[in-house]
């Protein structure tokens, strides 16, 4: 199976990911090729096999409703970009 | 054309954990940015979460309360979409296999008439932080503080068909979580968010027309008025031959107008899969029954209780009934009161009536029950009338803590109805009034009662408005002859 073009860019743009012409290039044979893979498996008949959530059969462990953690906000504001008032700067965004 | 609206509702509902659903800081209201934002919620590198057990009780306790099959293995999925207040990228969600399968809700409109509406679903997330958009040279400033808080999102059947259904059915779902204490209730502060999914269609067509959601409905006015718009707005457009889009649209309720905040045909793909930080979470019988047992009593019981226990009408217990906050706070009043029909009049007349006015509600209701239980009991025995029982429901309402029967002393309000006194009042007036008496005395029985009047407004005035009307109208009609 091949992935067009629009695909890459489209996956490319909901992903945040910004692609140079000659990247899209290389990735519409590498996408195509991880593709081929996902038919390959495709054809195993899976009509009896329960979907798998995960990997491990285990069940989640929950934890109490107990407050454990501080605040730490200044360790973490020092390693971000821009904050003011507490809060964290990022480029504005109004849809 | 007659058009028939369809309304579907999504509702976010923020459980009264302590902690998030998947760390372990704290989600109280109001604290200072990201002061309760930890690494987790921040989406740190090589964090994993943790899910709260607390969640899932609450989330299991809404799922016995409307009859729901619960699933005793849900699953996490990832919705991934890039929003700076959802540092993840994705928000942790469930899609496929929800903790609460389908359920009804029964609403009791104000006809009388019941409602059924259906539940489809209600599942797990994590909220959002929030986004502030002002003045910060030109960025946004983000705060991560509600980041990770633990929500049920449900999700109904297009089964409503107004707004007021809608409404009625907004309140009846505010009741119940409220009641089970599985959430503050507060919508001011976004506990409980409503979107409203509305489609109009022609009368008697079946397939469904195509919808609009409408957010950012923080009040029942609002969602009521909000509807109340839109629809107005669809059939417009499809009376002018247009065509709806199907869209997102944020609602001001202060200008009552919307606009379209994204249309979903640019809608973000979320990519759904199942988190694999999460194993599945499987809950047992055991852990079902428990939570049955502890149930609180829900506000169709509390109905059916007051109806035996007050005698209320079907109509007055299921308005008392509808949320914890009322129900305690008529409760409270009937002990004192002891008139508890009139215990509940006055808390759906007079009260209701004044905290709608200022959007306040029962649980920051600046009488307090026993206040008003007093008051109740001053009428009930006849201490007040109902001039002074409006006189010292005022002074209640603007803070006045002293008790009734303080006030009523203090501002002169105890009604008369001693017989010997007022009747020496009657003698005084009737003595000046010559002429109307024989007015009254000459008049055609039937006509009367309306003469009557003319004596009742000089007497009440002579008694500086304490002689009981009762007592005096009787000695008046004595007097007069009648």
């Amino acid at each position: 199976m091949s992935i067009s073009r629009e695909d890459i860019e489209k996956v490319a743009v909901l992903a945040r990911i910004r692609l140079e012409d000659d990247q899209v290039e290389a990735l519409e044979k590498d996408l195509g090729n991880i593709l081929n893979l996902v038919d390959q498996l495709q054809a195993a008949d899976t009509a009896d096999v329960e979907p798998l959530a995960h990997p491990l059969d285990a069940v989640q462990r929950l934890r109490p409703d107990q407050v454990t953690e501080i605040d730490q906000r200044e360790a973490f504001q020092k390693i971000a970009p821009a904050t003011e008032d507490g809060l964290y700067l990022v480029p504005r965004v109004i849809e | 054309m007659q058009w028939e609206v369809v309304i579907g509702l999504e509702i976010h509902v923020q459980l009264a954990t302590q902690t998030k659903i998947f760390s372990g800081s704290s989600t109280a209201y109001g604290a200072e940015p990201n002061t309760q934002a930890s690494a987790v919620d921040l989406a740190m590198p090589g964090t994993l979460p943790v899910a709260n057990e607390q969640a899932f009780r609450y989330a299991t306790m809404f799922g016995l309360a409307i009859d729901a099959e619960i699933n005793r293995r849900s699953v996490f999925e990832r919705k991934n979409y890039f929003y700076p207040d959802l540092p993840k990228g994705y928000q942790t969600t469930q899609l496929a296999e929800p903790i609460v399968g389908p359920g009804h809700v029964d609403v009791q409109l104000a006809d009388g008439t019941e409602k059924r509406v259906r539940i489809h679903h209600a599942h797990l997330e994590e909220d959002a932080g929030k986004s502030l958009h002002e003045d910060y040279h030109g960025m946004s400033g983000i705060d991560l503080n509600r980041a990770g808080t633990p929500l049920i999102e449900i999700v109904t059947e297009p089964d409503m068909r107004s707004a007021e259904e809608a409404v009625a059915f907004a309140r009846k779902l505010h009741g119940l979580v409220t009641s089970l204490g599985i959430c503050d209730g507060d919508m001011s502060q976004g506990s409980l968010r409503f979107d409203v999914n509305i489609s109009v269609r022609p009368e008697g067509e079946e397939k469904l027309g195509t919808r609009t959601e409408t957010k950012n409905l923080n009040s029942f006015r609002f969602m009521e008025s909000a509807i109340h718009h839109e629809v107005e707005r669809q059939i417009d457009i499809l009376e002018d031959g247009g065509t709806i889009v199907q869209e997102t649209r944020l609602y001001n309720g202060d200008r009552n107008e919307s606009k379209s905040m994204r249309s979903k045909e640019e809608a973000n793909d979320y990519r759904y899969f199942p988190c694999p930080d999460l194993l599945p979470v499987v809950i047992d019988d055991a852990f079902i029954d428990s939570l049955r047992a502890q149930m609180p009593e829900l506000p169709d019981a509390k109905k059916t209780r007051f109806q035996a226990e007050y005698a209320l009408s079907d109509y007055d217990a299921n308005l008392v009934s509808s949320n914890s906050a009322i129900a305690d706070y008529f409760e409270q009043t009937a002990k004192v009161g002891g008139d508890a029909k009139l215990a509940a009049n006055w808390i759906l007349g007079e009260l209701s009536a004044r905290l709608n006015a200022e959007d306040r509600s029962f649980r920051n209701c600046p009488v307090p029950a026993e206040r008003l239980g007093q008051l109740v009991q001053r009428i009930s025995d006849n201490t007040l009338s109902s001039s002074g029982a409006k006189k010292v429901f005022e002074l209640l309402w603007n803070g006045e803590s002293a008790d009734v029967d303080e006030l009523i002393e203090r501002e002169g309000l105890k009604q008369v109805s001693d017989t010997g006194e007022l009747e020496k009042l009657v003698d005084s007036v009737l003595a000046d009034m010559p002429e109307q008496i024989e007015q009254y005395q000459s008049a055609d029985p039937g006509k009367r009662k309306k003469l009557m009047g003319g004596f009742m407004g000089p007497l009440m005035k002579a008694s500086k408005g304490q002689g009981n009307p009762k007592v005096l109208t009787e000695i008046l009609k004595k007097k007069l002859g009648d």
